[in-house]
């Protein structure tokens, strides 16, 4: 992941992200830039990667950070909820394949542990195989001994974690801004 | 109490010897005045000869009579829990102010007058302190704080708009003639107000833990109830000092004195607390040697951090809030696990005890005719404000809160949060510090705030319950301890603060990671040991519980399964804390730890995990260890089979020794030392003969018997497997074997358990010198090929099994061996038809 990012990086916005001085010291930097260029996340329905985005892209991939308001309906709430996943998910898997293999998912948990310090990269490995264990024999009770698991698909994931709330966890309260006397400029 | 009437005759026995118990000490009591006569007496008409006996109850009284009033106390408590039925329906709290009616009734039947009384003093030193200390210790953290905002709005708003509009609205209808005449001013009434204001913790919680309310609300309410407790003593003094200095010599200046003192002894006395609570980390920090009264500093320094602010009149309750508050972390992962263990269940004893005897004392209390002057329209209006204005000021409040909060309190958590708002002992407490010369109606206050707290206790708490159910309150998510959720909380944090710095905005999830970072940085090194320092990630320690489920759900299997075959294979060792340090020098062990296998756990594991999902992570695993996993009596022998053949055996068993600052049984240096060198001595050989043989040490794990395992419930039975596996894990199971444990096993197929680090030292047959591969052959020829293919067979699809054991030891088998592999595989299988590379996330 982290080579990835470093390589198609030339990007201005790329370069802008990554100056970001708070940045700096998130683990998983490298995995929320990317997905700000991920033609997934701009809900139309394509694949790969934008080498630059412009403000409509940047927003649209801020706006999944929407809080819901009291006026959002059920229906609507599981939507936002699964659109949020999605989002989750794209940014584990790298090769937008479809799929969260045990490679890419171990990636990111070793991105996420690299900064606390204490705990090496084989416990890292370790964790992200113990949470694979889990989806596949979560999703899968009663699978065939010979089944190969080949990774998390968007259901098993959406699956495993229905049991997480996420309305505090993905939801960012931006300031409230009045609309009306805020201007696009470029940043 | 009413519930004699269910005709449980023991339970009438047991209000009988109560009585006695009672009667006993009362008569006692009484008697001892005459006897104290008599013995002065004697005393002063010289003594005619040496007594052989004497009858010195006076000696003894205060401290007799206290430990009667516990034990009493303690009774009632047991008396009441025996039956859950009632229970149920009735809180606990309330119950025992009924029986502090019933044993006041029988004081006051022997005495006429009620000798014993809640006294403030009593009170406010020796069993508030520990109440709030506990709830301060077992306060979830992070909840609080992300939720510290909300808290001190209703802590301090809320609490100031409840005394000023009680104390207001008493005062109108007083001067509206609504009851009678009183000699009461409107300082008397705002101070009145203020101590009715105080909310307290411990009713509220003990029905919100039954019924498992959401977890904001629940630390709304005990948060806001707890450092309410502070403010209104704070508020209490405020207005006391104002009712001292009397109507008239109150001007602006004095009014803004109080609101700056109120202000300064609320964040002094926190800052007291906090001071006291990294003093006690870091105390903690260096009680390595003498770790049998390391849990008593908690205790005391707690306790001098309340003496202190109280020194200050700074306010005591918030500080000794704080010092819990801010303890914990550092000193749960600084001191031993068995002294954490020790500190959370002494402070469990303390706190309940003392609550059990506040309430018992309410309760007794009330039968004193002298505190009670009866005034209808004050007693009826006041409780009809009390309730009236809390509903206002939690609406108002939370209205206000949610402009800012994320997710929007919504009106069942509002409702639930203004009916929540028992009166406790801590108004009584502070009714009984009123002076009676500056308040003449004190009997009436306190007459009034014991009816509004019976009125809350009893009534709210009772109608509490079914009024979670009836609205139906968002009840807690399970709380569930899968490894996934806890690492995409992780990221979702990152995540957060990712985008809050890309907007540029210093929202919550921006302070909070700064905090983490400074506390990471700063705070850890500071006063955390460096070894306490490596195990704390939240992550790692779930992922290490886990382990630690699936290694004792295994041997629980493997025991039930019948027979303890598979210790044979040496899938399993018991090990000492010794042996393990050197595997994970980071992970803290109960001493028994089970170390495995790869390809064993495959089986039980989909049922581990589901067991896993049904227990809360319990902290204290070792202790519950056994309650958790009981075995039935079969298995019993089984294990004890076990532990007889597996377990060192000390050299000297038999002596008892008793010192009065240790613990430990069998850790005398010696034996630990030989332990140690034994199995040093083991691993080394293992080493050797990995060295040789190419391929890395690791117990290695044969299943002779996996036709008990098919009865695994996950239906991941390996006896499907194809033979050629063609995983590239498979040769180190031909590696391990050259690791010395494998031949000795198969070899003695019939004889029993035997541990290799325990054996006699030395094995004839060293097998140092056997290349991996030849022994491997050797033994396939004679033990039967049976045993490795399944094994074998096993392992490609539970790779991560072992990882998930033995973290550590998961390089050895990665992907850096293949070329030792395929010479190996060649020797013994025919080639795989078509081996997968490398299937890590093949399970």
């Amino acid at each position: 992941m982290s080579q990835q990012s470093t390589v198609h990086m030339p990007c201005s916005l790329c370069k802008n992200l990554n100056s970001i001085p708070d940045l700096t010291d998130n683990p998983i930097k490298n995995q929320i830039i990317n997905a700000f260029f991920d033609k997934r996340n701009q809900r139309n329905g394509e694949v790969g990667t934008y080498r630059e985005i412009g403000f409509e892209e940047f927003l649209m991939v801020m706006s999944h950070f929407r809080p819901t308001s009291r006026k959002t309906s059920e229906e609507e709430k599981k939507a936002i909820r699964k659109e949020k996943l999605r989002f989750l998910f794209n940014m584990h898997d790298s090769d937008s394949d479809g799929t969260i293999t045990l490679e890419e998912y171990r990636k990111v948990v070793e991105e996420l542990l690299s900064k606390s310090g204490n705990i090496d990269l084989e416990v890292a490995k370790a964790i992200a195989d113990a949470a694979m264990l889990e989806v596949a024999s979560t999703n899968m009770p009663d699978m065939a001994p010979d089944y190969f698991y080949e990774g998390i698909t968007f259901e098993h994931f959406e699956q495993i974690l229905s049991g997480l709330e996420m309305e505090s966890r993905m939801h960012i309260r931006f300031l409230d801004v009045d609309t009306n006397t805020m201007r696009c400029d470029r940043k | 109490m009413r519930r004699c009437g269910h005709g449980h005759c023991w339970l009438l026995g047991t209000l009988a010897f109560f009585y006695l118990v009672l009667l006993s000490g009362v008569e006692a009591d009484a008697k001892s005045d005459h006897h104290s006569e008599n013995g002065h007496h004697q005393n002063a008409s010289s003594i005619s000869g040496i007594p052989i006996v004497t009858f010195k109850w006076h000696h003894v009284e205060t401290p007799y009579t206290v430990a009667l009033w516990i034990i009493v106390a303690g009774l009632c408590k047991l008396v009441i829990e025996a039956n859950h039925h009632v229970t149920n329906v009735i809180p606990e709290s309330a119950l025992l102010i009924c029986s502090g009616f019933i044993l006041g009734g029988m004081v006051w039947g022997a005495d006429k007058k009620q000798t014993f009384k809640l006294n403030p003093t009593v009170f406010f030193y020796y069993l508030l302190p520990q109440i709030i200390l506990d709830a301060g210790y077992s306060m979830p953290n992070k909840l609080f704080f992300t939720n510290l905002g909300g808290i001190l709005l209703h802590a301090v708003i809320g609490t100031c708009w409840n005394a000023a509009t009680v104390g207001l609205s008493l005062w109108g209808c007083h001067m509206g003639g609504a009851m009678g005449d009183l000699d009461i001013g409107l300082l008397q009434y705002l101070l009145f107000g203020s101590l009715l204001s105080a909310v307290d913790p411990v009713a509220v919680i003990a029905v919100f833990e039954q019924v498992h309310v959401n977890e904001v609300l629940f630390i709304m309410v005990f948060g806001e109830s707890l450092l309410n407790d502070g403010v209104t003593v704070v508020l209490f003094n405020v207005f006391d000092s104002f009712v001292s200095l009397g109507g008239p010599a109150i001007n602006a200046a004095e009014i803004v004195k109080g609101i700056i003192s109120f202000f300064v002894v609320a964040f002094g006395g926190s800052l007291v607390g906090l001071v006291f609570g990294l003093l006690l980390s870091l105390l903690t920090r260096c009680t390595k040697n003498i770790q049998i009264i390391e849990p008593g500093f908690v205790f005391v320094v707690g306790y001098l951090s309340y003496l202190t602010a109280e020194m200050l009149s700074l306010s005591a309750i918030l500080s000794i809030t704080f010092c819990g508050v801010c303890c914990q972390k550092y000193m749960n992962a600084n001191m031993d696990e068995k002294s954490v263990t020790t500190v959370r269940y002494a402070m469990k004893v303390l706190a309940n005890g003392s609550e059990t005897m506040i309430f018992v004392f309410l309760g007794i209390t009330a039968i004193d005719k002298t505190i009670w002057v009866w005034n209808t329209g004050f007693i009826l209006l006041t409780l009809l404000f009390v309730l009236v204005y809390r509903v206002i000021g939690v609406f108002f409040l939370t209205w206000i809160q949610n402009k800012f909060r994320l997710v929007p309190l919504d009106l069942m958590d509002r409702i639930i949060m203004s009916y929540g708002g028992l009166r406790g002992a801590v108004a009584y407490g502070l009714a009984a510090l009123l002076d009676e010369n500056k308040i003449k109606e004190k009997p009436l206050m306190i007459g009034t705030t014991l009816i509004i707290v019976y009125f809350t206790v009893v009534l709210q708490g009772i109608t509490m319950k079914p009024l979670v159910t009836w609205l139906k309150v968002k009840r807690a998510t399970n709380n569930e301890l899968t490894l996934i959720e806890k690492v995409q909380n992780k990221v979702f944090n990152h995540m957060l603060v990712a985008i809050e710095d890309i907007s540029g905005q210093k929202g919550n999830n921006y302070m909070r990671d700064k905090w983490t970072h400074f506390e990471e940085k700063w705070m850890s090194w500071f006063l955390m040991k460096p070894s306490a320092r490596k195990k704390h990630d939240h992550l790692f320690n779930i992922f290490h519980m886990i382990n630690l489920k699936d290694a004792l759900e295994y041997v629980d299997k493997g025991e039930s399964n019948g027979t303890l075959e598979f210790i044979r294979n040496d899938t399993a060792f018991i090990d000492f804390k010794k042996n393990y340090e050197d595997d994970f020098s980071d992970v803290s062990m109960p001493d028994l730890t089970i170390d495995m296998g790869d390809d064993t756990i495959a089986n039980p594991y989909a049922s581990v995990l589901r067991k896993i999902r049904d227990a809360v992570p319990s902290i204290s695993l070792e202790m519950h260890k056994q309650t958790n996993y009981g075995l039935r009596e079969s298995e019993n022998i089984n294990t004890h089979h076990l532990l007889q053949q597996h377990l060192y055996k000390s050299r000297n068993q038999h002596r008892f020794r008793y010192s009065r600052s240790h613990f430990d049984l069998n850790q005398d240096e010696n034996e630990v030392q030989e332990i140690f060198q034994r199995t040093m001595r083991n691993r080394l050989e293992s080493f050797k003969s990995a060295k040789l043989g190419v391929a890395p040490p690791k117990p290695i794990t044969k299943h002779p018997r996996k036709d008990t395992q098919k009865k695994m419930p996950n239906g991941k039975s390996t006896e499907k497997r194809s033979y050629y596996s063609g995983d590239e894990d498979f040769e180190f199971s031909e590696g391990d074997s050259a690791s010395g444990y494998f031949p000795r096993v198969t070899h003695r197929p019939g004889t029993g358990i035997e541990n290799p680090s325990f054996m006699p030292d030395l094995d004839p047959r060293a097998p140092v010198q056997i290349p991996p591969w030849l022994a491997e052959g050797e033994l396939d020829s004679t033990a039967g090929v049976a045993p490795s293919q399944r094994a074998q067979a096993g392992l490609p699809r539970t790779p991560s099994n072992l990882n998930r054991l033995a973290p550590l030891r998961i390089s050895t088998r990665s992907t850096d061996f293949p070329t030792s592999s395929s010479s190996q595989q060649s020797n013994e299988l025919p080639p795989p038809p078509s081996p997968p590379p490398y299937h890590p996330h093949k399970i």
